[in-house]
């Protein structure tokens, strides 16, 4: 569950709106769905919210591989 | 002349004017094949490459103003490209500040495709055959890779690009760079190399392979039969984006997916992120609206269907109003009823009465009648007419009857024997016989002579 992908994430919160609007549920079930649906769009857009990213070189050091930071060349975007 | 001990020093100078001398004159007109290579196009518009085969190479230039030089003859739409073999017309120059001679040529044809061209067919050719291109080979790219791996030169323009448009696409995407150089003899080795590293780090998805254009020589690292296979190896999708739309290298044809470009490849790998905000809030919206939508229709139902409940008691007063209204009904009916019997005997009465014989009895016998009248008038009338006219028939008999104009004189001749009346004397001769007829009797006489006058009027 904590390793939830995104897009299975997505796609789960996709089928529960649609079944919703198709209507064929319980009240019970469309509680449970709801419920479920609005944990899944949390999650999909807490792991959109994720801002920092790693940008790292992969180098060998005595055979090993070990990822060293990587600095990027400040270039502001036009 | 004595030369013996005269040493002929010549100038650089001079030196080079002679063999500039020599060289221009002794191939002021040239046919020259060769494959071109380190073409290059600055901005002045001439062409500058090197012309060369197995053994050996020379200089070359192409001058940009086609009209300057008699005899041009670059056919349309035809453009040089590194490793394509040519057949050239050219004259040979000296350049004495450099001691340099090349070829200035006015006349270029292809021929056929150069060795390395040919190299890249045959590999393309082989790898095709056992299958590696093939579409159903390709594995699909995962939607939002949690780390992209890119196999390229660290430094320059290339990364930078894949960097800015991961960053401005996808800011939470993660990239390890595996550094390699992407040209030179040790560049095969090390891109097969990083494939290798890539496939052991958890989390990269996706790897993209990436490189600026080049000429087919710079690009013979992603040509290279060993790289090909790397990728073709690779469990992590790849993608390629190496030179520019046009050149497309084996490593194009063997990647999950082709980009043309450095940038196009990230923007491949990674999926627009506010774009994806846009779809979870959507459907977040879509979710919430659907559960009100669900909650009021529930309310609704509740509401109508406490609505339908009822009171027995109030059932038996509506079922005594339906009673008392049917009875009011059925009374109106039967009321109708009758009335409309009743018209319909007045109606067959009054038909009936015209139709009493009666009066067409008396009718008729009045008639007769006046017939009977009209008919004795009529005889009555018609006798009197008649004995009228009989009258004045037999006066008028009397007046034409020819015993009446005897009376008066007259006789009527006929000849005899035949009897016919005479009417002018050249009708009979002297000697005939006659019979005339008087008012009273007649008489028998003989012809002694005829007159035969003209009668007038």
């Amino acid at each position: 569950m904590a390793k939830e992908k995104f897009e299975e994430a997505l796609e789960k919160l996709e089928e529960i709106v649609k079944k919703m609007e198709v209507g064929e549920m319980t009240l019970e079930e469309s509680l449970k769905a709801f419920e479920e649906g609005i944990r899944l769009s949390r999650l999909c857009a807490k792991k959109l919210d994720e801002a920092d990213r790693r940008v790292e070189l992969l180098l060998r050091q005595e055979g090993e591989l070990v990822p060293k930071p990587f600095v990027e060349e400040e270039r502001e975007p036009g | 002349m004595d030369r013996g001990n005269m040493r002929d020093i010549l100038s650089v100078s001079a030196l080079t004017d002679r063999i500039k001398a020599l060289l221009e004159e002794g191939f002021a007109l040239a046919w020259v094949e060769g494959e071109v290579s380190n073409l290059h196009r600055p901005a002045s518009g001439h062409i500058y490459f090197t012309l060369k085969d197995a053994k050996s190479q020379i200089r070359a230039v192409i001058f940009r103003n086609p009209y300057a030089q008699k005899g041009w003859s670059r056919p349309t739409g035809f453009a040089l490209e590194e490793g394509m073999s040519i057949v050239c017309r050219a004259r040979l120059t000296v350049y004495p500040p450099r001691g340099d001679y090349q070829l200035i040529i006015d006349t270029v044809e292809p021929k056929g495709l150069g060795a390395l061209q040919k190299a890249f067919e045959q590999l393309k050719a082989r790898l095709e055959a056992e299958g590696l291109f093939d579409q159903n080979r390709k594995k699909s790219l995962p939607f939002m890779p949690a780390a992209i791996g890119v196999i390229t030169s660290p430094t320059g323009a290339v990364i930078r690009d894949i960097l800015t448009v991961t960053r401005r696409r996808f800011p939470s995407v993660n990239i390890l760079i595996a550094p390699v150089r992407v040209q030179g003899t040790e560049a095969p080795a090390e891109i097969i190399r990083a494939f290798g590293d890539l496939q052991l780090v958890a989390g990269i998805e996706v790897i993209i392979l990436a490189r600026g254009g080049g000429s087919l020589e710079d690009l013979a690292a992603f040509n290279d039969e060993g790289v090909a296979r790397a990728i073709a190896r690779s469990r992590v999708p790849v993608i390629s984006a190496v030179g520019h739309e046009t050149d497309f290298t084996i490593a194009d044809f063997i990647a999950d997916l082709r980009a043309a470009t450095p940038s196009a490849a990230a923007e491949l790998a990674v999926p627009l992120r506010a774009e994806l905000m846009e779809t979870v809030e959507t459907l977040r919206l879509r979710l919430i609206r659907q559960r009100r939508r669900e909650t009021e229709r529930l309310r609704q139902r509740v509401a109508e269907l406490a609505g339908r409940l009822r009171d027995p008691k109030r059932r038996l007063a509506d079922i005594r109003i339906a009673l008392d209204d049917a009875m009011e009904r059925m009374r109106i009916s039967l009321d109708h009823l009758r009335a409309v019997r009743r018209q319909k005997w007045i109606n067959l009465a009054v038909r009936l009465e015209h139709r009493n014989p009666r009066a067409r009895i008396a009718e008729r016998s009045l008639f007769i009648e006046m017939l009977t009248k009209d008919l004795r008038a009529s005889w009555e009338r018609q006798a009197g007419q008649r004995s009228h006219r009989l009258a004045s028939a037999m006066t008028l008999i009397d007046s034409l009857s020819p015993l009446a104009v005897l009376n008066r004189g007259y006789s009527i001749t006929r000849r005899l024997p035949d009897g016919r009346i005479l009417r002018q004397a050249g009708d009979i001769h002297a000697g005939d016989r006659i019979d005339v007829r008087l008012a009273a009797g007649s008489l028998h006489a003989v012809i002694t002579e005829t007159f035969k006058e003209q009668r007038d009027g």
